[in-house]
């Protein structure tokens, strides 16, 4: 609605685009545009293997490739998801290369 | 029996991939099982229109290379059943896809069981976009109310008739269907746009809808959540009636006209 519209902040799909391209940016600049040759093909069979857990969404699993000290490393991190019941604490893994 | 049908425009950014998303998604709605393939090689968007970027592993091109299996390419769509989608590659070559390749693909998503097959086409008349039409029974030609926009769709038209295989195996011609998009009925009236008389006088095609300009299709890209998943917008109600057209049933194509809104009606609007 136009006139209450006027008093929101930030329209929320406009976060929402945000939150979806810093993701994704992130895994296609690990995987194609810095870095050693092989890593567009590791990167690629890293989430083939997690696609085969099928309780894991791939679109929880972030790619990230960081410059740290000298050394590149590439930061894989997969939530996993809850099982109920009790949820377990939320365990992520960090894939060093 | 499985239908294969290319949406293609010939200029670029005249809301194919949209046409793509929300088509496929509404016939998909329809228990057909449906898959939507991407065919622009190294600007792949289908994925994000439809907002399932995140699970893109092994794409089309993957497939064609013999690097992946069809099944592990084929992402299904979370929120409608029937529904999958081909991503296209990041490849920066742009003879990826050859004919050969493309058959094979196709062949297999019939095995598969797959009624429809939509084909996003890339923008321009050169390979990309003939590889897309190649093995289409019928095209939704993609276009906007103006100049270059109509021009180009005539030349795609051109390439329907000869450059595909029914045309080179002298089959039945390509069913073609206008979808004239991002239309404004206001400017239409202010004599500042074609109308759709004008379109279809001039590239003597049947229409198979008309989609106004409207907000509701940014909002929807963010999200990545095709526009037809909510039925309050207008262009979601543009998109069903083309869907249900389509798919034979009979409605009176709306969106062609201004609607008159009142004072609080575009206060609150
Ligand atoms: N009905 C509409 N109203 C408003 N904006 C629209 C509409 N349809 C498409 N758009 C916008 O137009 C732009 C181009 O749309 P889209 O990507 O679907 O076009 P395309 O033909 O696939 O482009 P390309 O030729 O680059 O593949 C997008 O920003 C999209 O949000
Ligand atoms: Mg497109």
């Amino acid at each position: 609605m136009a006139f209450f519209d006027y008093f929101k902040r930030a329209p929320k799909s406009a976060s929402l685009a945000k939150d979806r391209l810093s993701i994704i940016v992130a895994r296609e600049r690990a995987g194609t545009r810095s870095g050693p040759d092989y890593l567009p093909a590791l990167q690629q069979e890293l989430l083939a293997v997690i696609a085969r857990y099928e309780t894991i969404d791939l679109a929880n699993v972030t790619v990230n490739l960081d410059k740290s000290g000298g050394c590149e490393v590439l930061e894989l991190n997969i939530v996993l998801p809850d099982s109920p019941p009790p949820p377990p604490p939320r365990l992520s893994q960090t894939v060093s290369v | 029996m499985s239908k294969v049908v290319v949406i293609t425009s010939g200029k670029g950014g005249v809301g194919k991939t949209t046409t793509s998303a929300n088509i496929a998604t509404g016939i998909a709605q329809q228990g057909k099982k449906t898959v939507a393939i991407d065919f622009d090689v190294g600007l792949r968007n289908l994925d994000l229109v439809m907002g399932c970027e995140r699970r893109v592993v092994y794409d089309f091109v993957n497939v064609i290379r013999n690097e992946a299996k069809l099944q592990q390419a084929l992402i299904r769509d979370k929120r409608v059943e029937n529904l999958y989608i081909l991503p296209a590659s990041q490849t920066r070559d742009k003879d990826a896809l050859d004919p050969e390749g493309v058959g094979r693909v196709i062949e297999e998503l019939k095995q598969m069981g797959f009624e429809y097959i939509i084909c996003d086409s890339p923008a321009g008349i050169e390979k990309g976009a003939q590889m897309a039409m190649y093995f289409a029974d019928e095209a939704i030609v993609v276009t906007n109310p103006e100049v270059s926009s109509v021009r180009d769709s005539d030349r795609v038209l051109g390439l329907l008739a000869a450059k595909t295989s029914r045309a080179e195996l002298g089959g039945p011609a390509i069913r073609t269907h206008l979808l004239l998009t991002r239309y404004s009925p206001l400017m239409v009236k202010r004599g500042e746009m074609l109308s759709v008389g004008d379109v279809l006088e001039l590239l003597g095609i049947p229409l198979l809808g008309v989609i106004p300009e409207s907000k509701a299709v940014l909002q929807s890209s963010n999200k990545g959540a095709p526009a037809i998943l909510d039925e309050t917008t207008d262009v979601a109600q543009a998109y069903l009636d083309v869907v249900f057209r389509y798919l034979g049933q009979e409605r009176q194509h709306r969106f062609i006209e201004e609607e008159k809104r009142s004072f609080l009606g575009r206060l609150f609007g």
